[in-house]
């Protein structure tokens, strides 16, 4: 313990690169604990993986089965970009269901840690186990169909799949809050918001089969706009300049839904602090 | 910090203590606990509840429930203060409220002098909190959930490395067993690594909500024996929440019983005592103070035992 007897509990001001430093820590506290656990559970880390390549797989394989290598190309770059962006969203959407049912919810919502530091952290790690997925997946799967991928534009790929990532970061922010307001019923409700987003963006068929009133819903998925863009760009080599339809829409989302999920983080744990809802049970 | 603590001995995983009947005659008897003198006031208190109210709306019916009722108690630096009370009595949530993980409805909480609203970041620096069922994540290790905790408090890697092995040392963990996930621990070992987690943070207001409610008796000697021991050797005030009135004798420089809400009597326990004595002439013993500022005994209570508390 610190502390001298007789003397108060100094709180010294320190100075912001101290404060940042510090902050940073916090942020890697969640990195390194999800990494942990990670590692705990690693059997079924390993079992979704391989459900992923396999799901992947057998609907790249619809391609390969009527012998349309575009078709083929398009479906696969739809399962793994779909898998990424909803691990992305999945990780920060459970980032408290995930803890409410630990029962370590009340613990760190103590700690001296500041929100936005506790969702970077979870954001961080998200994206990071969701490049590691991805990257399995797209190597099992150029060398399974013996992709020719030679005028492919990466670099819109990782553009795309980079400002993506933002606004998936952000609706997943308040898709969390769910489960901080809903004792029940929170994680269900996060569970069929990522289903309607799969349904309506696009993600194995183009938007225009979609009844008029479900593609107006797309237009507000950000999904829709990445696997529009990372398409154009490995399969026609498209580059990102070209793509400033796909881009604009996303830089947008991701501008107003980062600062709002973390605004409406803050107000949802308000609310629970008053209501007694961070408690493990009702 | 210093956590200066006798080794326990190792825990054996294959036997969860709270599975066995407990020898307890092996525990060696607790010495005589010596009241510290009630420390000088004037200076700032480590804890200022000021008249505050907690309210819950519970149920379809949208029924209000005073969970805490315009309570105020003043602790000062280095006491340890036990609240006493039966379930439902309020003691988690007044726990809950100085732990900021509620708001408080009216009134007023400083720590140290810091406002709990106003400098909320300052005042979650100065405390932990334990609660009944240690909030570990269990398929993680002791070592591993340690860590967590120092990184969440800003300490830097070293540190946090060196304190936590030393701290599991300390509490007779083999270092064979300190990468097993908690959840092989017994409940007693793992309230003591939850307990020593919070010390890992150099908390000044250290927060204990029934920290041996469920475990068998051994384990609970030890625990006390282990609160014990942190109240001789930190400079840390102590907040223990209770329904054991032994642990409280035990434990605590003063008490306060909390019924339904509100302190209905504070003092230490040699003055309820005396008072219950002389002003009611009951028998001088906790239990008849229990039972005449609460209106029942413990042992009535305890058997409705916790479905929503923790
Ligand atoms: N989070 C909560 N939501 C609704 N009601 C609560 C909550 N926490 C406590 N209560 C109610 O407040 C009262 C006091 O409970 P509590 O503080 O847990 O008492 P104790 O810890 O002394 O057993 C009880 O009636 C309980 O049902
Ligand atoms: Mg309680």
């Amino acid at each position: 313990m610190s502390g001298q007897p007789g003397s108060l509990p100094e709180l010294r001001s320190p100075s912001l690169a101290t404060t940042l430093v510090r902050e940073l820590r916090g942020s890697y506290a969640f990195i390194e604990r999800n990494l942990f656990l990670v590692k705990r559970y690693w059997g079924w880390e390993f079992a979704f993986l391989v459900y992923a390549v396999a799901g992947a797989l057998s609907i790249t394989f619809i391609g390969a089965e009527l012998e349309n290598q575009r078709l083929l190309l398009s479906l696969m770059i739809g399962a793994i970009f779909w898998n990424y962006l909803s691990i992305v969203f999945g990780f920060i959407a459970e980032t408290v269901a995930w803890e409410r049912w630990e029962g370590t919810l009340e613990y760190t919502f103590m700690a001296p840690v500041r929100r936005w530091v506790q969702l970077l952290g979870s954001t961080m790690f998200a994206v990071l186990y969701g490049l590691v997925h991805t990257a399995v997946i797209l190597v099992v799967l150029t060398l399974f169909f013996g992709l020719d991928l030679s005028h492919a534009d990466f670099g819109t790929a990782a553009v795309m799949m980079i400002i993506g990532s933002a606004s998936f970061i952000g609706i997943g922010m308040m898709a969390a809050v769910l489960p901080l307001m809903y004792v029940e019923r929170g994680a269900q409700m996060t569970f069929v918001l990522q289903s309607l987003l799969l349904l309506v963006s696009g993600v194995y068929y183009s938007i225009e089969v979609l009844p008029d009133w479900m593609q107006v819903i797309s237009w507000f998925s950000p999904a829709t706009y990445v696997l529009d863009g990372v398409r154009q760009g490995l399969i026609d080599g498209t580059p990102i300049t070209a793509l400033w339809h796909d881009v604009w829409p996303l830089v947008i989302m991701a501008v107003v839904l980062i600062p709002l999920g973390v605004w409406v983080f803050g107000q949802a744990e308000r609310y629970a602090k008053r209501t007694g809802k961070l408690k493990r049970v009702g | 910090m210093a956590l200066t603590l006798e080794p326990h001995q190792p825990e054996t995983a294959s036997q969860p203590s709270e599975t066995l009947v407990a020898p307890v005659d092996r525990v060696p008897a607790p010495a005589p606990h010596v009241r510290r003198p009630a420390p000088p006031r004037g200076a700032v208190p480590a804890l200022l509840i000021d008249h505050v109210t907690k309210r819950f709306i519970v149920g379809r019916k949208k029924k209000s429930v005073v969970a805490v009722d315009d309570v105020s108690i003043r602790i000062e630096r280095g006491e340890t203060y036990g609240v006493l009370g039966a379930n439902g009595g309020g003691k988690s949530t007044l726990i809950r409220l100085v732990s900021t993980l509620l708001t408080i409805d009216s009134g007023r909480v400083e720590v140290f002098g810091h406002d709990i609203e106003r400098e909320e970041m300052a005042v979650k620096r100065l405390i932990n909190r334990v609660s009944v069922d240690a909030a570990f994540f269990k398929k993680l290790s002791p070592f591993e959930n340690l860590i967590y905790a120092a990184r969440l408090y800003g300490l830097d890697a070293g540190t946090a490395r060196r304190e936590s092995v030393a701290i599991l040392a300390r509490l007779g963990i083999a270092e064979s067993r300190l990468s097993r996930p908690l959840e092989q621990m017994s409940r007693g070992m793992q309230q003591k690594v939850a307990i020593a987690r919070a010390l890992l943070t150099s908390p000044t207001l250290l927060l204990l909500d029934e920290p041996t409610t469920g475990l068998d008796p051994r384990s609970k000697l030890e625990v006390q024996t282990f609160i014990e021991e942190i109240r001789d050797s930190h400079d840390a005030t102590i907040v223990l929440t209770t329904h054991d009135l032994a642990e409280a004798d035990r434990l605590c420089d003063r008490l306060a019983i909390l019924n339904e809400g509100r302190v209905v009597v504070e003092g230490t326990p040699e003055e309820l005592v005396a008072r219950v004595a002389r002003e009611h002439g009951q028998p001088p013993t906790l239990e008849s103070v229990f039972m005449t500022w609460t209106g029942r005994s413990l042992d009535d209570d305890t058997e409705e035992d916790d479905d929503d508390d923790d």
